[in-house]
């Protein structure tokens, strides 16, 4: 049994305690004045060589703007409306790096609960050794998805676009969207995704412990069909999920499979951390159960979820690459122009690399292996979750600062001080599981 | 050699079967094939047989099919006959690749998949016209055979097999073999 050292909890705390310093500094950093941008503008377009590269940037922004809302061009207003629009976006970039941080390590715990979902719907022989720490991570969703909907609601319209009356006013294309874009509406359905992901959670998590103690299988006959059922509502709310907090940060733009390859994103995410925290617990000699054949089977599935993602990934952008209609392909433009090397970097982490390193049979049983592949698999999302995120809020005013990198130490401290509780509060065995000795013999 | 004589040993279960191999090859006797009608998970293991190298080989074969898919469509797309198709840019393989990802995936599959099979046919030498090896038919329905040299004495080697679960011992003589 896992107990939770007082070492652990102080780390995990300095970690929400030092992002949260870091984040409230860079909030604080970014409260300029209109006159303070005007003379950073300044500065920047004498930077020699650098200039013309800004310059460019800047006109594709003002494009950029201009379609959105349709202000006159006389030359001064123009650089002053440039101006408040670079202070926004400067404005907008704390919210967005917290908003990127949050739902990271959201989607990692829903991800799980999902996998954990099908492996009782499927009624997998070889992972009920790991159910414990799936549950465990799980439990990190509730907080942490109301977190996501706080943030939304709070970050307003430096996140969302479509949440700012002004902008909807001058927009005909997001009134047209109103009935489902209106923010009401936004806070009830994240309610309800909320609350139906966690009563299946609460209750699978309550069968699961109870079936332990149960002389009968009714506990588990009872996880088996309300896992079904999660799926079939999961698979409804995960979509509109990713439409409503995350899609609509780019209000003109859809994609129909935008839903797949969040979920794909998701799965991946959330096996590479059941493994990691599974070699963790191992090397501390707590999950003797777990032989290397359940390494090798999570090392498959982050395999064949890494070749998911590029698959949808590449579904998703070829299909607008190749139509090039006007509306849709803007998201790609965006992105290649202006986030170039994050954006390629990003499709290289998600699946050249493990692809490469996962391919060879023998080192997913590997543990360093794994752990190299998933640490770069968890990079690859946070910036695949900062791709879709950031071009929207903070358009050319990107980077990887101390707003990004504090906000990922908070919800990693969180997220670490939540799970590692839950694992503490119960044996690591579920074993009262029917299937669990066909687990614990699990070979391959 | 004069001296070696070879055993066909049948058995009537996969278990068994598994088993009575580790056995055998515990006390040292060369196994020299086990016909099976389907295949036994764990017994190339309890055999000792080195791991499989198809997934080399079908590595390279992936690599010899992407390689053959991106020479194939430069030459056709980009060098024989450009086309204007949406006004994609058709001079410049590299700007036009997304275009070609579909074929590249699917020649290395292609490849991979079709020269891995013929690779394990010439590897397990199998090819048309072949006769069949199989010492005993009945290993294509629902017994088990293996097949053991050995130059100690007889005796011990029956004795084991009929331990072991063997629900026949033939002994095969030079010229049949």
């Amino acid at each position: 049994m896992y107990t939770l050292s007082n070492r652990f909890k102080i780390f995990s705390l300095s970690l929400i305690i030092l992002g949260s310093l870091g984040w409230f500094y860079s909030y604080s950093a970014s409260h300029l004045t209109l006159e303070e941008v005007k003379i950073l503008l300044a500065e920047e377009s004498h930077h020699g060589s650098h200039s013309d590269d800004t310059h460019n940037m800047d006109h594709q922004n003002e494009k950029h703007h201009n379609e959105e809302s349709h202000h006159g061009d006389e030359a001064h207003g123009h650089e002053d409306e440039h101006a408040e629009h670079v202070l926004h976006q400067i404005h907008n970039r704390p919210y967005a790096a917290l908003y990127v941080a949050a739902f990271f390590f959201m989607m990692i715990s829903l991800g799980v609960l999902a996998f954990y979902a099908i492996q009782y719907a499927s009624q997998a022989g070889w992972s009920p050794v790991l159910f414990r720490v799936m549950e465990s991570i799980t439990y990190y969703l509730l907080p942490g998805a109301i977190i996501v909907l706080l943030i939304a609601i709070v970050g307003d319209k430096h996140i969302f676009i479509w949440m700012d009356p002004e902008v909807v006013a001058h927009d005909e294309i997001i009134q047209g969207k109103e009935s489902w874009l209106n923010k009401n509406a936004f806070i009830l359905r994240g309610l309800i995704y909320i609350g139906g992901w966690s009563l299946y959670r609460y209750f699978s998590r309550k069968f699961s412990l109870a079936q332990d103690k149960a002389k009968d299988n009714k506990n588990f006959k009872r996880n088996f069909q309300i896992s079904a059922g999660f799926l079939v509502f999961f698979i409804y709310t995960e979509s509109m999920m990713s439409w409503d907090w995350i899609m609509s940060v780019d209000p003109h733009w859809f994609s129909t499979l935008f839903g797949w390859y969040v979920f794909a994103s998701m799965v991946v995410s959330g096996v590479t951390v059941t493994a990691l925290i599974t070699i963790y617990l191992q090397t501390k000699g707590l999950m003797k159960f777990v032989n290397d054949s359940h390494l090798h089977d999570l090392a498959k599935f982050m395999f064949g979820f890494s070749v998911f993602w590029a698959y949808l990934w590449f579904s998703q952008f070829m299909l607008i690459w190749y139509a090039n209609i006007p509306e849709e392909v803007t998201y790609f433009v965006t992105r290649i122009e202006m986030y170039p090397i994050p954006f390629f970097t990003m499709f290289c982490l998600n699946f050249i690399f493990p692809f490469l390193v996962l391919m060879n049979s023998d080192y997913k049983r590997v543990p360093i292996f794994i752990i190299m592949a998933g640490v770069i698999i968890l990079i690859g999302h946070y910036m695949d979750v900062y791709m879709m995120i950031m071009p929207a809020t903070v358009i050319d005013r990107y980077g990887f600062g101390i707003a990004e990198f504090s906000s990922i130490l908070i919800f990693l401290g969180l997220f670490l001080l939540l799970v590692f509780y839950s694992l503490s509060k119960e044996e690591l065995l579920a074993k009262g599981n029917p299937m669990i000795k066909e687990s614990e013999n699990f070979h391959y | 050699m004069g001296s070696s004589k070879t055993f066909h040993a049948l058995y009537n279960d996969d278990d068994i079967l598994l088993s009575a191999v580790k056995k055998i090859k515990e006390k040292h006797y060369d196994i020299e094939e086990v016909y099976t009608p389907f295949p036994v998970h764990g017994l190339d293991k309890a055999m000792g047989l080195e791991p499989t190298r198809i997934a080399i080989a079908a590595f390279i074969y992936g690599c010899i099919g992407i390689t053959v898919a991106t020479l194939m469509m430069n030459y056709i797309m980009i060098v024989d006959w450009p086309q204007n198709i949406g006004g994609k840019p058709s001079f410049s393989y590299l700007e036009n690749m997304p275009a070609f990802v579909p074929i590249m995936f699917e020649m290395t599959v292609f490849h991979a998949a079709h020269l891995m099979v013929i690779t394990f046919y010439l590897r397990s030498r199998m090819w048309p016209l072949k006769e069949a090896e199989n010492p005993d038919p009945r290993t294509t329905d629902d017994h088990f055979l293996v097949e053991i040299s050995t130059e100690k004495p007889v005796a011990g080697l029956k004795k084991l097999l009929k331990e072991s679960g063997a629900v026949e011992i033939i002994e095969v003589k030079p010229k049949d073999h």
